[in-house]
């Protein structure tokens, strides 16, 4: 996949499966605090992220991604390694 | 002189009947395999519809029997957030229905609920379906990280009550009751205590049931349940010479409970009162009821409501279509109401046995009957047995007739017994 596709293909999951807004998701919008993803939410991110890029997230790696640029950095890295 | 006065006290107060709030009913709602609203039920009540049917997957799982109450599954995307659906068992979804059809009648709204410290009472005794689910995807994915973070909020007993209290931001009494097939009456009736001894003003009781085969393996396998299933809609028939077993249902109904005192002061719409409660454990078999239990539930239900056997108008029973334990309840009905002889019908001829729910949703079925004047019919009832016989049981729906005060019976598993009276208000 495409750097693109690869944001592309987040953004939909984000609108689809948590309901967000497509004019809420600009790069630099906090997570936790603008898009309002809490700690359950994640636990719900990592089942989305296993099924639709291959990869296991680790908790600790949520601890670096505060805003959506750094989830479709995170994402891409480890999407085009698998 | 004053030991005298001590002893009048405590029997007074074993009565339950020295200056205690008054509990009205001020909303229902139901989600339920005879009607997804209060209005459609009434409608299948007076008409005898039934909601009884075969499900094939049952067949494939290796059941005896296929047959189940049908319902059919909401879609509540639209209607609450996804963090507030995700931990939403099957179950809770019902509940939720319900109790938002409850409190719109109960004219209560997230204003009033973030102001006044409502509770929450509700019946549940099992989440089977979500267990299973979650631990299927274990086994498949060997890494409970993928699990989701709705599993442990849908596998809970408490799921309902833990979920609802949620959504609706309640912050009075928060808690599941557990009695297997009482688990609905005896919520209405801990939150009875609550509102007469003051505790709460306000509390929304109710009893939910899952549907679905992974809840019912276990019970199939007791050979429970009706196997009449090339006739689903005759299969239930409580007090019937020719009942072979029960049909599993479910579905949810919700009541808000209040003190007479509260709904007058804010202008509630009040449906009925609550009267009596009684209740009792058989100290029996774990599933085969007797009789004594049943009957001293019955008998402090009148007392406890200080009123005589022949002022009941009609009962609902909890007759389930079962050998034993429509026998044996016919026999605890007829020891005390054998002279007065009200009506008798059990609305499961038509729902199924809707378990943890049913304790609540009869309460709603029998204020329809009781504001509209009329008996819901105990479909198939053909042909009475030795015991049935003596009880006066509608066959068929009765018309005009006045419901003054109802009675109203739940026995579940361990012998469990409950037993509520609800009296109109003129």
């Amino acid at each position: 996949m495409e750097n693109q596709e690869i944001i592309a293909k987040v953004n939909d999951l984000l609108i689809d499966e948590f309901e967000l807004e497509e004019e809420q998701l600009v790069p630099a919008a906090n997570l936790k605090e603008t898009l309002e993803i809490d700690s359950l939410d994640y636990v719900d991110l990592v089942v989305i992220i296993e099924r639709n890029f291959g990869f296991k997230v680790k908790g600790e790696d949520f601890a670096n991604i505060k805003t959506l640029h750094d989830f479709y950095e995170y994402i891409i890295k480890h999407a085009k390694s698998n | 002189m004053e030991d005298f006065i001590l002893k009048k006290i405590e029997s007074i107060d074993k009565n339950f009947t020295y200056c205690m709030n008054r509990v009205v009913i001020t909303g229902m709602g139901i989600y339920s395999t005879i009607g997804k609203n209060v209005e459609e039920v009434k409608q299948s009540l007076y008409t005898g519809r039934s909601g009884i049917g075969f499900d094939p997957e049952r067949k494939k799982m290796g059941f005896r029997s296929a047959l189940t109450g049908i319902i059919e599954k909401p879609n509540l995307k639209g209607k609450l957030k996804r963090r507030q659906r995700v931990g939403l068992a099957e179950e809770g979804e019902y509940a939720y229905i319900a109790t938002v059809e409850a409190l719109k009648q109960a004219k209560i709204d997230q204003n009033f609920l973030d102001k006044i410290d409502v509770g929450i009472l509700y019946g549940n005794d099992s989440s089977a379906k979500s267990v299973v689910e979650s631990y299927d995807l274990l086994k498949e994915k060997k890494d409970t990280t993928l699990l989701g973070s709705g599993a442990i909020f849908q596998s809970m007993n408490s799921t309902i009550s833990m979920n609802l209290s949620t959504i609706f931001k309640l912050r009075g009494i928060n808690l599941t009751v557990s009695a297997a097939c009482a688990s609905g009456s005896h919520a209405i009736g801990m939150g009875y205590f609550l509102i007469r001894s003051g505790l709460q003003d306000i509390v929304i009781c109710g009893g939910g049931q899952e549907i679905n085969y992974h809840s019912m393996g276990s019970f199939d396998g007791l050979s429970a349940f009706s196997v009449r299933e090339d006739k689903p809609e005759k299969a239930c028939r409580p007090f019937d010479r020719d009942r072979d077993g029960l049909v599993p249902s479910g579905g949810a109904a919700t009541l808000v409970i209040e003190s007479y005192e509260s709904a007058i002061k804010r202008g509630a719409p009040i449906l009925a009162e609550v009267i009596g409660y009684g209740f009792s454990s058989n100290g029996d078999h774990i599933s085969v009821p007797n009789v004594e239990g049943p009957a001293k539930s019955l008998e402090m239900a009148l007392k406890n409501a200080s009123i005589q056997a022949n002022q009941i108008d009609y009962i609902n029973a909890h007759a389930t279509s079962t050998p034993v334990g429509d026998l044996n309840e016919a026999q605890a009905i007829n020891k005390i109401f054998g002279q007065t002889k009200p009506w008798v019908s059990s609305t499961k001829s038509m729902t199924g046995h809707e378990m943890w729910m049913g304790g609540a949703s009869e309460i709603i079925y029998s204020i329809l009957m009781m504001h509209d004047s009329f008996v819901a019919p105990n479909i198939n009832f053909e042909n009475p047995d030795e015991h049935s016989a003596k009880l006066k049981i509608a066959a068929e729906t009765i018309k005009n007739h006045n419901i003054d005060i109802f009675l109203s019976n739940s026995f579940g598993f361990g012998g469990t017994n409950s037993t509520l009276i609800v009296k109109k208000i003129k």
